[in-house]
């Protein structure tokens, strides 16, 4: 954790393929953001889009960092991977498309949710993959409340 | 039939038969409502604060993401025993865990005749 007057800055490693362990990044920022106090339905957001895309990294990458920047204003979140990357952003994008494979789905996962729901839960939400190298993501949640979704 | 719209945990453990794994000194707990599925996906994107879920996938990943979406509690159907890690998860979160033997729809089925709405808000009442 590094930190200075106003900014908080974490940073997570993410395996590829370690499916027993999914899911631990975002139950670790859950407890950061209760414990700085986030408001609630903030904390219930950045947890599902961190879950999201932490599960993304587990189940189609080969590893990825997750950096959470936390200000008075807002949460940022970076994602950037390294895998096979998404052939097609757009049809990612769409709600039910998923190239999942039959252990991803026995895990609960891979019902071509992912991408969309992270959107949702977003006030701001970018993507952009490299086929052959990996994905990059940024989530932005608004703490102000004149911004707020 | 009694036509309530919360139940506590205690009602559903007896109207389910259900066992309880985990959080036995929380069956005082107050559900207003509740939702089945065994895609994570989907709980995640249409889960809502205070749900009761109900599921049949028992590994770690059901209490996780019922962590993430502030689930009250979860109730296993088909007799599916959640994992280890999963219930060390749940004791440590204080997510009460239930088991029943009926299979998902049956279990839904009960609850929701006993007036318990899902998520969307739909009750026998309003029907």
């Amino acid at each position: 954790m590094m930190s200075d007057e106003n900014k908080l800055s974490h940073q997570f490693e993410i395996t590829g393929g370690d499916f027993s362990n999914g899911g631990r990044t975002s139950t670790s920022i859950k407890e950061i953001l209760q414990e700085i106090g986030i408001d609630h339905s903030v904390i219930v957001r950045a947890a599902i889009a961190s879950y999201e895309a932490e599960m993304n990294v587990v189940m189609y990458a080969h590893r990825g960092v997750l950096t959470l920047n936390i200000t008075p204003e807002k949460l940022h979140f970076k994602l950037e991977d390294e895998g096979p990357g998404i052939e097609n952003v757009d049809l990612a994008m769409e709600k039910g498309f998923s190239t999942a494979t039959e252990e991803m789905r026995e895990m609960g996962f891979g019902a071509g949710m992912g991408l969309p729901n992270i959107k949702k839960n977003a006030d701001k939400f970018e993507i952009s993959s490299i086929p052959g190298k990996g994905t990059s993501l940024e989530i932005t949640i608004c703490l102000d409340k004149t911004e707020k979704k | 039939m009694p036509q309530k719209t919360k139940m506590t945990l205690k009602e559903i453990k007896e109207l389910l038969q259900a066992e309880v794994i985990s959080g036995i000194d929380c069956l005082d707990m107050e559900i207003k409502f509740a939702g089945g599925s065994d895609l994570m996906s989907d709980v995640l994107a249409f889960g809502k604060p205070g749900i009761l879920l109900l599921t049949g996938l028992s590994n770690a990943q059901s209490v996780r993401t019922a962590n993430i979406i502030d689930a009250k509690a979860i109730v296993y159907v088909r007799g599916k025993k959640p994992d280890k890690t999963g219930i060390e998860l749940a004791r440590e979160k204080r997510i009460p865990l239930l088991l029943t033997k009926y299979m998902m729809y049956t279990a839904c089925g009960l609850l929701f005749s006993h007036g318990l709405p899902g998520v969307s808000g739909l009750s026998p009442k309003k029907r």
